[in-house]
């Protein structure tokens, strides 16, 4: 895949990624051997029939292939970029053994960008059920079940609480890995469904979920995500210049703060800025540190090989030049006498037995503690689930973690008519997971109200 | 967009806005809040709920102008849109019959004590307010403070109106005098709202003060308003803005607050030399 060279892409935000040629696009799909098996398919969380869109784009109908993509999956544009394949679909290829598995994910993206190019096609639309669905949240999840809905003739009303859609997909994933043009013209394909979006509300402030089943709305759907940063609790954490990964993102952008003063919202990260945490977030937020112009240090309490970020992600950030320090943890942040971090200190980490998720359990080295001097931290530890629905929903069973509870299979939750999925169910995971949600919770949720 | 549907200046550089809101006005209660953007390149910043009509579906807010955001709002006139409008956020004011309640505001938190102390009355109790201003000029709203209360008491620093002095030393005076206080609350500067609760505190009155802090979604993801109460973390826009005044860790609350004082001060200079500008094109 042609990527932006390290050396001129740590300070700009544009796309890494530079995407497939046509011709090498038809070089990799002719690799795929469609075989019967089709193993690809059970490992992709919305069941796209890869074999398909891949043997139609080598054909040459490429209008096609998107739409044998669609069928299964309605942002191929995103996933094709923020998957991760290699533990998906390409993970089960059959030509992983041998070499490389087909470059799935590539191809995908290859198709939706050609369609975009073309301008979207509008799918056939069923005569109207009568129906109103509230779909709370517009990211990934509410995205997927707004338009899997909208398609089977109900009349969908999309909630925002920020005052752009899109979710984690526009205030988290930064734009050198998924461009915002890319999430806008998703959404406005949601939207020429008929989906009306409402930004501005807070469901839980603005309006409750029994109000919207008061006030005609048929069933409701949560897709809140997991937005509420976890914080280390250790001392000094909130001195001035400590952030956790969600506002930092969120400065960077949601706010593009990057663009300051141009636009209004700060954020100046001095010379040296440590991220605490190993997963996507971490190194997105590491990634957006560096083109701020920071020396960027990720502070991981596990191995190289526990991290639990994409393979590709981490290979990007050290070829930007981003230092890892692993078998690392924090116990405290020291401040300047003006109340600002100056400085991480660290203590030396080493791995004993598996702990409950599987990971060796990561112990103190005693007496090891040092000292690294910083400008700014970011805490990327991990999110849950905002707790303004469940306060303002008392017949919503939440588990202790504060993810609503739902049914695996078809995302129904303990209130009648209220159905949720994605992160605010699993806690923090993937895009496509929270599609995969939505796209069940759409289906049983169509039964429901044509019941 | 949200209209500016009426928009006056109160005293020198404090504003009153009313802005038709219909679903924020629907909801809002007292000692709520909104987040609000100006314009697509705006800031998120959050102000605290003057007054709302469910009827009309207008609610207003009152700001002080102090950095660009504040200054470029007070530029804007009745019929210019703000981009967005979030709310009500935060939790509400607790109204319960507490028995005699002490409202105290300083600065231009006047305009929201006044539903505080409204709904405080409505439930049973005796209000009395306290407000002080530097100075008779900044001084607004003393009637209709007094409307909503048993008793007010006003103070200006300088003694240029009422009693000369900080809002503290009536509420100093009231307790030293032993009269019956079950609950203040206090909202206005941060530094203010120190004081009145280092002031109650050895009278062990409870004290209730609505936290200040930078915010920037307002809706509880990203922790830029996190402020240590009783040594836990808790985030101002969805645990608060309304804690236990003696529980908090002003020095924190200050320190957080001047996090980005450089760059406030970058961007207000700019759009300072933007507006002189501005004004010499036209002449």
């Amino acid at each position: 895949m042609p990527k932006q060279e390290p050396e001129k892409r740590g300070s700009n935000f544009t796309e890494v990624a530079l995407g497939y040629t046509h011709e090498q696009a038809i070089a990799e799909a002719s690799r795929c051997l469609q075989c019967p098996k089709r193993p690809c398919i059970s490992g992709c969380p919305v069941s796209i029939t890869i074999p398909d869109f891949i043997k139609v784009l080598l054909e040459g109908d490429m209008a096609k292939s998107v739409q044998v993509i669609k069928e299964a999956n309605s942002l191929p544009g995103i996933c094709g970029r923020v998957c991760p394949q290699e533990s998906q679909c390409e993970a089960m290829c059959v030509m992983a053994k041998k070499n490389a598995p087909v470059a799935i994910g590539r191809l995908e993206r290859y198709v939706a960008d050609w369609e975009r190019t073309q301008g979207i096609a509008m799918p056939s639309m069923p005569k109207s059920s009568g129906k109103k669905v509230a779909v709370v949240g517009c990211g990934p999840a509410g995205l997927t079940t707004a338009a899997s809905l909208a398609r089977r003739g109900h009349k969908v009303t999309l909630f925002e609480a920020l005052h752009e859609p899109g979710g984690v997909l526009v205030y988290g994933i930064p734009e050198f890995r998924l461009p915002k043009a890319i999430v806008n013209s998703e959404v406005n394909f949601v939207r020429s469904l008929g989906v009306e979006l409402r930004l501005d509300w807070v469901v839980g402030k603005t309006v409750t979920l029994d109000e919207l089943l008061g006030n005609g709305y048929n069933a409701i759907f949560v897709g809140t995500g997991a937005g509420r940063p976890m914080f280390l609790n250790i001392p000094g954490e909130n001195l001035g210049g400590i952030f956790s990964a969600n506002e930092f993102l969120v400065r960077t952008n949601l706010m593009k703060s990057y663009l300051f003063p141009a636009y209004d919202t700060p954020l100046t990260v001095g010379k040296k800025v440590a991220v605490v945490g190993g997963g996507n977030v971490a190194m997105d937020a590491a990634r957006c540190a560096l083109r701020l112009g920071a020396e960027v240090t990720i502070i991981y309490r596990r191995s190289e090989v526990e991290l639990p970020a994409r393979r590709e992600e981490v290979e990007n950030a050290k070829e930007e030049g981003i230092i890892f320090k692993l078998l690392t943890n924090p116990v405290a942040f020291h401040g300047t006498s003006q109340g600002r971090v100056e400085s991480v200190e660290c203590i030396e980490m080493d791995l004993g037995e598996p702990d409950a998720s599987g990971r060796r359990r990561p112990l103190e080295k005693k007496g090891s503690n040092f000292h690294i001097p910083v400008d700014t931290v970011v805490v990327a530890l991990g999110t849950v689930p905002n707790p303004l629905i469940p306060q303002s929903t008392p017949d919503l069973k939440i588990s202790s973690h504060g993810t609503i509870t739902a049914d695996d299979r078809t995302g129904r939750t303990s209130k009648a008519g209220v159905w949720a999925g994605g992160d605010v169910v699993s806690g923090a995971a993937t895009v496509i997971s929270a599609m995969g949600a939505g796209k069940l919770a759409a289906a049983d949720m169509d039964e429901y109200l044509k019941g | 967009m949200y209209r500016i549907i009426e928009k006056s200046p109160l005293v020198p550089n404090i504003h009153l806005v009313k802005v038709d809101a219909p679903a924020v006005a629907n909801k809002a209660q007292a000692g709520q809040f909104v987040i609000i953007r100006v314009d697509e390149k705006g800031e998120r910043v959050p102000l605290t709920l003057a007054d709302w009509d469910r009827e009309a579906g207008t609610v207003t807010i009152a700001f002080m102008e102090v950095g660009k955001t504040t200054r470029q709002l007070a530029t804007m006139r009745a019929g210019d849109s703000i981009s967005n409008f979030v709310g009500p956020l935060g939790n509400p004011t607790e109204i319960e019959k507490f028995g005699t309640v002490v409202c105290v505001a300083g600065g231009f938190a006047v305009a929201t004590i006044v539903p505080i102390a409204r709904a405080m009355r409505a439930a049973g109790n005796k209000v009395i307010a306290l407000m002080g201003a530097r100075n008779k000029s900044l001084l607004f709203w003393e009637d209709r403070l007094a409307s909503v209360c048993d008793e007010l008491i006003v103070t200006t620093d300088d003694g240029s109106y009422a009693r000369k002095g900080v809002v503290t030393v009536p509420l100093k005076e009231m307790l030293e005098k032993g009269e019956a206080i079950n609950r203040v609350i206090a909202v206005g500067p941060s530094i203010m709202m120190k004081f009145v609760a280092a002031t109650t505190l050895p009278f062990k009155v409870k004290t209730i003060v609505s936290l200040n802090p930078i915010m920037v979604d307002g809706t509880g993801m990203c922790g830029a308003c996190r402020c240590s109460v009783g040594g836990e973390t808790k985030f101002a826009c969805v645990d608060g803005p309304e804690v236990d005044g003696h529980q908090v860790d002003w020095e924190e609350l200050f320190s957080r607050q001047r996090a980005f004082l450089p760059e406030e001060k970058q961007s207000l200079e700019m759009w300072q030399r933007h507006q002189a500008e501005a004004t010499k094109v036209q002449t």
